[in-house]
């Protein structure tokens, strides 16, 4: 049987040596699991690890990649801080990209950025609102908010999908499912820099990460919302001992977590698609669940988390352009690093015990 | 020498356990002669626990090593103690509710046997033992006692040379604990040892033939039972004087300060008790002492005189006359009524807080009286660090840091924490529920303390307890909480110890139900 003894203390030493063991011993497996497929190792790594690093433009694209899964993490965080599970983050960030893209193209001709504050809004409200169907049946009738938010995941999809083949279509499109493009109103653009120009995609909606964790660690740290939050999640009876209102708690973090992955779907939708088509997600919503955990619900863990997970998924795109590799084989690898990163990081808190009794 | 050493039934030499860095037991010797009852004193945390579950085979020594009727043996699991003739009877049972009495034996036995013989054998061993119970009634139907009786019974179904009993009386009534006696007595006659964890001293003397102490892990004396005083086994168990309790002639009122009123609650959940008609008083500068058998409706009555839960009705719970039913616990916390919750950690605390942040858990709302917003929003652990100096000074915490977790605190100093905390709001009305649970004497001492003083200085104390001793140590009224329906407030000089027993068991509620309806 193994059983894990919590340390009396966490080395620092460690905090720093676990994570760049992690990250060898993935490269090993890596190593092995290519080399077994019949891949050259040291080339796949290198398109993993190393491409997304080799150009600044490169670089700049594991930004905007980031940039959506920081934003649902730094949300889903609050959720999973207070033991509520939302894990439906990614029909939230359909429903935000559809409300605030309806209301961009009910604009057509609007020219001022300011626009765009009415869009991230209206993005907010439409994830927070698509949030507010799980909370509401969770604090009424104690309906499992698991399965609510995710079912909904699905429902969004289809909803989106329907709205861009029917009432959004674009007459223009010849029969491609895409709305109208976005008014220029509406648009996020990308940062020119003087001299080089644009660094690949990168675009305004970084400085809203920027602003987001400053915020949102203050918000948890230092005010009596979050340490709210922060006693629900710890102790359910001692909330009600200091009379905080568990109902309440619940519905605010659902909002708040619904409402910025439905920012998140705005910016994406508006910086890099410029109008609504079927798939305006790419797996964010679910993937930032992970990334939320990686950065150990905190929000400058959940920056670095961000980055993490991008920089190996445009890895993974790389290696799969270049060289052919299967998804399912970068996906594996994907696995591989996630196991040996929390593995890392629960030995840091535990001791493992491997004893021979029965049982 | 060799004489006695046949005498031996189980010989444990030099058992050491630890876990992590904690030792549980360190070196601990003790020999358990056949026939004999033996008793295992010492305080929550000394290790008797461990050094138990190490005879059963449920957890194993580090080093050290044991022997039974003179051979060394390796008990590496329940089932080899079972086969060398170890029986135990844990605290909390593991019966189905929903079998009955004889599909729980059954189910239990290591051999495989018909369902008639098991019921013929149960049948024999409750006649021969005075152990009663039925074995065709569901467990659910049955008491507290009476589930013990059939753990027992399990127990004596593998013909046991030694049986062990982890803190059997902490769930009985008084008339269950001389029942149980009378039964371990019987069994200890017939040749079967007993040994028997306790940290109660009055049942040790009138129960045990010898008496070991724990403190810390280690043995510190094993001494004869029958030549000991309460008063000599406690100062071995806590290794200092016990301080007596004073008590100063209080200035009763008879100004009625808290009150509850007809009140009716239908429990909340599957598991819980309804509350019945439940009427209360207490005056300031008294203590009413809630007694009762655990699982009986205290904890939903805590729920509502916190204000964690409301009732339906404002009227029924009044403060100096104030109807006061449907205030939230914050509310009553500012009109001067503290309550104390059973459990420290998780409810009370917080246990990954630090103190100043637990602090700030009932006491943020001090802060709120502002109308700006941005306060109230910015409003945060850092500012109760002062208010929980003050209270870790003024009531004795003894912590390993500054500011430490709650985790990191023993029992009795969180749990003076807690105290000190409620108090520092200077309250009118003071609610505990089991406040010295589990703690360890000293601080037991010093929270009793407390409790007297409060109600000397004229505040009002409501005190709910399991512990008899400490009811009638401390109370001037006493009522008797049973399957939710609240006994009559008697004084404390009209009603004996068995009287409350018997309340405690329900054995009187006709004519309970007769007064209330006069």
């Amino acid at each position: 049987m193994i059983t894990f003894i919590p340390r009396d203390k966490v080395s620092k030493n460690w905090l720093i040596i676990a994570p760049i063991l992690s990250i060898v011993f993935t490269i090993f497996f890596g190593l092995l699991i290519f080399t077994f497929l019949g891949y050259n190792p040291v080339e796949t790594l290198y398109q993993i690890f190393v491409s997304p690093f080799s150009r600044i433009d490169r670089i700049s694209d594991i930004l905007v990649k980031a940039c959506p899964l920081i934003i649902i993490g730094t949300g889903l965080m609050l959720c999973f801080k207070s033991n509520v599970w939302n894990i439906g983050a990614e029909g939230q960030f359909i429903m935000g990209a559809l409300l605030a893209g309806f209301i961009a193209l009910s604009f057509p001709n609007i020219e001022t950025k300011f626009f765009l504050l009415i869009t991230i809004i209206a993005g907010f409200v439409g994830g927070a609102l698509w949030a507010f169907i799980p909370a509401i049946l969770k604090t009424k009738l104690n309906v499992n908010e698991i399965l609510v938010s995710l079912m909904l995941v699905y429902v969004a999809m289809l909803f989106i999908d329907f709205i861009v083949r029917g009432p959004l279509r674009d007459p223009m499109s010849f029969g491609f499912p895409l709305s109208k493009p976005y008014p220029e109103g509406a648009l996020i653009n990308k940062i020119p820099f003087p001299g080089i120009g644009f660094l690949g995609q990168l675009h305004y909606g970084i400085f809203f990460v920027f602003l987001l964790i400053p915020l949102s660690w203050i918000f948890v740290n230092k005010t009596l919302s979050g340490f709210k939050i922060n006693v629900l999640g710890s102790a359910p009876q001692a909330a009600k001992f200091a009379g905080f209102k568990q109902d309440s708690i619940t519905i605010t973090v659902l909002l708040l977590s619904g409402g910025l992955a439905g920012v998140a779907g705005v910016i994406e939708v508006s910086a890099n698609i410029g109008q609504l088509q079927p798939e305006v997600s790419f797996g964010y919503g679910f993937t930032a669940i992970i990334v939320a955990f990686l950065g150990r619900l905190n929000p400058v863990g959940i920056l670095f988390a961000g980055i993490i997970i991008a920089t190996v998924k445009l890895g993974a795109d790389n290696a799969q352009m270049t060289m052919g590799i299967p998804k399912v084989v970068t996906g594996l690898f994907e696995g591989i690093l996630l196991f040996f990163l929390l593995t890392g990081e629960t030995l840091q808190k535990y001791k493992v015990k491997w004893s021979k009794g029965k049982k | 020498m060799a004489k006695k050493e046949l005498n031996v039934l189980l010989k444990a030499t030099k058992i050491c356990k630890s876990f992590g860095n904690f030792v549980a037991n360190e070196n601990i010797d003790i020999s358990i002669a056949k026939g004999q009852i033996h008793a295992l004193l010492g305080e929550n945390g000394a290790g008797k626990s461990t050094l138990v579950k190490i005879f059963y085979g449920v957890l194993q020594p580090d080093s050290g090593s044991i022997e039974i009727n003179n051979q060394k043996i390796s008990i590496t699991s329940p089932n080899v103690a079972r086969k060398n003739g170890i029986g135990m009877v844990f605290q909390h049972f593991s019966l189905f509710p929903a079998l009955t009495v004889a599909e729980n034996i059954l189910i239990a036995l290591d051999k495989k046997f018909k369902f008639s013989e098991v019921v013929n054998e149960i049948k024999k061993l409750s006649k021969n033992w005075e152990l009663f119970v039925d074995p065709f009634k569901l467990v659910s139907e049955l008491s507290v006692g009476e589930k013990q009786r059939v753990e027992i019974i399990r127990c004596l179904m593998q013909n046991p040379n030694l049986l062990i009993m982890d803190e059997p009386t902490s769930v009985l009534t008084p008339q269950e604990i001389k029942n149980l006696f009378k039964i371990l007595k019987k069994l200890a006659s017939s040749g079967c040892s007993i040994l028997y964890i306790s940290h109660k001293l009055e049942e040790i003397i009138e129960l045990a033939d010898k008496v070991t102490i724990l403190k810390s892990g280690k043995s510190i004396a094993t001494i004869d039972a029958k030549k000991t005083t309460t008063n000599f086994l406690a100062e071995t168990m806590v290794g200092k004087k016990i301080t007596e309790l004073k008590k100063t002639i209080k200035t009763k009122t008879k100004n009625i300060a808290f009150e509850i009123k007809n009140l009716d609650k239908e429990k909340n959940h599957e598991f819980g008790i309804s509350l019945t008609n439940i009427n209360l008083q207490v005056n300031y500068g008294e203590i009413l002492g809630i007694a009762g058998i655990a699982g009986n409706g205290q904890v939903e009555l805590m729920e509502i005189l916190s204000g964690e839960v409301n009732c339906a009705d404002n009227d029924q719970i009044l403060l100096d006359e104030l109807p006061i039913g449907k205030t939230n616990i914050n509310e009553r916390r500012k009109l001067g009524i503290e309550t104390i919750p059973e459990e420290r950690t998780f409810h009370a605390t917080v246990p990954n807080f630090t103190l100043s942040e637990n602090t700030f858990l009932t006491y943020f709302f001090k802060y709120n009286n502002t109308k700006s917003w941005i306060i109230n929003l910015l409003n945060n652990p850092r500012n109760s660090l002062d208010e929980s100096k003050k209270i870790i000074k003024n009531n004795d915490v003894r912590c390993p840091e500054t500011d430490p977790l709650a985790s990191q605190l023993s029992g009795g100093n969180l749990q003076k924490f807690i105290l000190g905390r409620s108090l520092a709001n200077n309250p009118k009305v003071a609610i505990f529920s089991q406040p010295t649970w589990g703690v360890d004497i000293g601080a037991a001492t010093a929270i009793r303390q407390k409790l007297l003083d409060l109600s000397q200085s004229g505040k009002a104390v409501i005190l709910i307890s399991q512990d008899l001793e400490e009811i009638f140590e401390l109370s001037d009224k006493i009522c008797v909480i049973n399957q939710g329906v609240l006994s009559k407030i008697f004084n404390v000089r009209e009603i004996t110890a068995t009287d409350v027993g018997l309340l405690m068991g329900g054995k009187s509620k006709e004519k309970q139900k007769m007064e209330s309806i006069k």
